[in-house]
């Protein structure tokens, strides 16, 4: 067992290197076939998966541990990197190698044919490798390692054409906005190390659960308790990671790499990570309810807020972009209320159903030719049945129409919000309802705007559409079979299910006899009413998607015009970008450029350093002359000095 | 003999050889010149081996004797590239390193 | 005996030297320092040194000497020429303001020291085999950087003699 976890990540990192030594080599001007690059490529993610599923049938309750190595010397202790394999890690590793897997599989369709085939590989092999040690590892630290790589990782892949300057600079974006909150993680993780002496989830445990009270001491900062300021600096490092307010405005820009990329790690894996950790160090947030409060009401903001954004837009990949923001916000809505189970779900559910959405939107953009704006798309469905079928199936399950994935998930978590008992739920449950309603409108609209109406390409692009290789229509299906019935793992109790899922995954976050920190209350007849609603409201955003895009497309245009400036700063994003932009970017340069480079770097270092040189320059002159080039003068002055040392060593 | 009358010679030798340097232009001469004076120190390696007898001071000479040949082979192409150059051999003249 | 033997030599010695400096003619001044170099060979035999002594005959008066007359002869300088480059002016307060003092403090010097007597040495002292014991044993490594000079002198020599630079 042991063994196979040590493996899982190790493939990957080998099958990285590999495809990086060939892409080197193509660059020297070896041939190096695409095939046998595919072939190498996939082959890691999906002897993973199988090493998951091999592992996932033998372990049964407990965790598979890994001991590791002694890796830093830290004050005196040595910290320990290895692996835990639990049931939260186990879930989180299923999705990683069996999405990363069929992503991978899409990607050799998708990437045909382009210069950096092998490199895209690499960086895509790469970003499994630490996105599995980030979910693996044993302790904050090693997980925190994992955490730098993937965003490393995101920032080759978004920036993947770097010859467009717009896209490089999309990709350093990402990396900047993502730095912030790594800066605020590290602060928390030294707070923990600081107060608790370990950063080993085990141990860290133990620790909170044998005396709490040393973290509910002020940490000397507005009397907020050590708990709260670590887990909310923890926060501020999910909030950068997995998009959230204030920090989500690098995930739209991260479009810009390859649509694979866009589905695998800025929809299904990576973006979540943030969900993964607090819901790894739920016991710590558990001491700090204050915390739990920022983390539910930042996330049920960030649903809504993205959701409004994602109605008004028109690149199909920034609709989708939007979308997961908000969705995310969704499992931070759950993650806040303790909940961990249910934000895993809706983690698991949104990993299906978006991976589809994106790789379907790959799939038309692909046949679009390139064009991503749904204004010149439309009546796509009767040329791309498989992707219709498939894209379809997933916005439906994402919009919460019953019997699909999206609907167990999306309703657990608006009924967790609804009754839960930390007194703001009311707040987050209607936030929560509304931003249901704007996935089911920008849902709906997605798919009339592609794929109903008339085409409204032009002649050229009209004939150049057609249904994509098997090798990505294949994926598509698998993944929307999934998004289909992935929801029936956690049937609720009311609708006579077992909620087999949860319970799978709490018992890897709960000691044994604990409550579930969000405890079963509120009747039967109240969850089944509210279940009623948001399927209502569901429907409700489909059919006014369908009477706005499909029956009457004028209507919209009525509407933005009745409501210019509405529309106008919705559709900008809020301008938060541009808010950022004169706020925090542009003093910073004028900062770095005109007093620090300018007037200290250029004036006072390069003044000291040329003027330092300048002097010697002057010096050596005037000591020039001394030299005649004359060889008698020389040997004249050896002597001289010949002659002062017998005259003091003689007399 | 005594030590001290070998010295005087070695001395004298180097002397000749430090005037003659001083004194000549032709390069030919201030190359001689030098030997000169090389040999008026290996005079003196040879004569306190013998007075501390040790024999260390001839390995010296062997070395000062290998090195005057590397030094002849080398110093005598410079000056035949000189020559070729300015049909000239006046030290003199030669002053390109001035700085 | 011992005594006239090196009284000749030295003799001999400084006259070459004077004349190796004075002469106008470098074929002269090549010759008087053979005589030179003979003579200080003679010096090396009277210290017990007859291995240096030989050396100094075969490699100096022979070799590094024929290749100076090559040179000369191969420069061939014409009479006008040598008599301008005879004396150089600027030399003379040099040679007589610092070679002077140097001079006289030395020599006055050597002339009022005493040494003491030489110590007996051994019959092998400064033999070829004894030299070379010492030379491949305790100079070994010296030995080795002193022929990684030759190399380089060499090398350097056929570089610079090359018709262009």
């Amino acid at each position: 067992m042991e063994t196979l976890v040590v493996l899982i990540p190790l493939l990957l990192l080998a099958g990285s290197a590999i495809s990086g030594i060939l892409a080197l080599a193509k660059t020297r001007g070896h041939e190096v076939p695409d095939r046998a690059i595919s072939w190498i490529a996939c082959t890691g993610p999906v002897l993973a998966f199988l090493f998951t599923v091999l592992i996932f049938n033998n372990m049964g309750e407990g965790q598979v541990l890994v001991a590791g190595y002694d890796w830093i010397l830290a004050g005196g202790a040595w910290i320990k990197a290895g692996f835990a394999v639990d049931h939260l890690t186990m879930v989180m590793l299923m999705v990683v190698t069996g999405v990363g897997s069929l992503i991978h599989v899409y990607s050799t369709g998708y990437m045909k044919g382009d210069g950096g085939y092998a490199r895209y590989f690499c960086y895509l092999n790469l970003f499994m490798f630490f996105m599995l040690v980030l979910v693996m590892a044993n302790s904050l630290l090693l997980l925190f390692v994992g955490w730098e790589g993937v965003g490393l990782c995101s920032y080759l892949l978004i920036g993947f054409w770097w010859a467009d300057e717009a896209k490089a600079r999309a990709g350093m974006k990402a990396f900047l906005v993502n730095r912030i909150g790594d800066a605020g993680f590290l602060l928390g993780m030294l707070a923990i190390y600081k107060t608790a002496g370990t950063l080993n989830f085990q141990d860290l445990r133990t620790f909170v659960a044998g005396n709490p009270e040393a973290f509910l001491q002020g940490s000397g900062f507005f009397g907020v308790s050590l708990a709260t300021a670590s887990c909310l600096l923890l926060f501020l490092g999910a909030t950068g990671k997995s998009a959230q307010i204030p920090l989500y405005v690098w995930l739209p820009d991260a479009m810009a790499g390859p649509t694979p990329v866009s589905a695998l790690i800025h929809a299904a894996t990576m973006v979540t990570a943030g969900v993964y950790m607090i819901g790894r160090m739920n016991f710590l947030y558990a001491l700090s309810p204050t915390s739990m409060i920022v983390v539910s009401l930042v996330g049920a903001l960030t649903a809504f807020f993205a959701g409004t954004i994602a109605m008004t837009q028109f690149d199909i990949k920034k609709v989708l972009a939007y979308s997961t923001v908000s969705q995310l916000g969704y499992m931070f809505i759950a993650a806040g209320l303790g909940a961990v189970s249910v934000a895993v779900f809706h983690l698991v559910a949104h990993a299906f159903f978006k991976a589809c959405l994106f790789l379907g939107s790959g799939s038309v953009i692909h046949a679009m030719d390139g064009e991503q704006d749904m204004r010149k798309m439309g009546g796509l469905q009767r040329k791309m049945p498989i992707t219709f079928i498939t894209m379809a199936v997933s916005a439906l399950a994402m919009a919460g129409i019953p019997p699909l994935a999206g609907f167990f998930s999306k309703d657990e978590i608006l009924w967790k919000a609804f009754s839960s008992e930390l007194g703001h739920g009311w707040f987050l449950w209607l936030l929560g309802i509304a931003a249901a309603f704007c996935t089911a409108v920008y849902m709906g609209r997605l798919i009339f705007m592609t794929f109903f109406g008339s085409c409204r390409a032009d002649e050229k692009t009209r004939a150049h559409i057609h249904e994509s290789p098997k090798s990505m229509t294949g994926v598509l299906a698998v993944l929307g079979v999934g998004a289909a019935v992935i929801g029936f793992l956690n049937v609720p109790h009311f609708l006579g299910g077992h909620a087999a899922f949860s319970h799978y995954v709490d018992s890897a976050l709960m000691a044994a006899g604990e409550e579930p920190l969000a405890a079963e209350t509120g009747s039967v007849a109240v969850e089944l009413s509210l279940a009623l609603l948001s399927v209502m409201v569901a429907f409700a955003g489909l059919m006014l998607a369908w009477r706005w895009w499909v029956k009457d497309p004028s209507l919209p245009a009525t509407y933005v015009d009745r409501y210019p400036e509405v529309y106008e700063l919705v559709h900008d994003k809020y301008r938060v970008d541009e808010f950022y932009q004169g706020a925090i970017v542009e003093p910073l340069e004028n900062v770095a450029d005109g007093t620090l480079y300018k007037a200290i770097d250029r004036k006072g270092v390069d003044g000291a350093v040329n003027g330092m040189a300048r002097a010697f320059r002057w010096l050596g002159a005037r000591l020039a002359s001394a030299e005649t080039g004359n060889v008698r003068t020389y040997v004249a002055v050896m002597i001289a000095g010949i002659l002062l040392v017998m005259l003091s060593l003689l007399t | 003999m005594g030590t001290e009358a070998y010295l005087i010679v070695a001395s004298l030798l180097f002397l000749i050889g430090a005037s003659g340097f001083l004194l000549r232009r032709n390069l030919l001469v201030m190359f001689m010149s030098i030997e000169l004076m090389l040999n008026g120190a290996a005079l003196l390696f040879v004569t306190f081996a013998r007075h501390w007898n040790r024999m260390d001071g001839q390995i010296f000479v062997f070395f000062i004797i290998a090195l005057a040949a590397a030094e002849a082979a080398v110093g005598l192409s410079i000056l035949i590239a000189i020559f070729r150059l300015k049909h000239r051999v006046n030290a003199d003249e030669l002053s390109e390193l001035k700085g | 005996m011992e005594r006239l033997i090196f009284y000749v030599l030295a003799t001999v010695a400084v006259a070459g030297a004077l004349g190796t400096v004075s002469f106008k003619n470098p074929l002269s001044c090549a010759l008087s320092l053979v005589v030179t170099f003979v003579a200080l060979s003679g010096l090396y035999f009277q210290n017990d040194a007859p291995f240096v002594g030989v050396l100094q005959l075969l490699v100096y008066a022979g070799a590094i000497m024929v290749l100076v007359i090559f040179v000369i002869m191969l420069l061939n300088l014409p009479d006008v020429q040598l008599e301008q480059e005879r004396v150089s002016r600027q030399g003379i307060p040099l040679a007589l303001f610092l070679l002077g003092p140097l001079g006289v403090l030395v020599i006055s010097r050597l002339i009022s020291i005493e040494l003491g007597e030489k110590p007996e040495v051994n019959a092998s002292f400064g033999s070829a085999a004894s030299v070379g014991e010492l030379l491949f044993e305790k100079y070994l490594f010296q030995f080795e950087i002193i022929s990684v000079v030759l190399l380089v002198a060499i090398v350097g020599a056929v570089v610079l003699a090359k018709k262009r630079l």
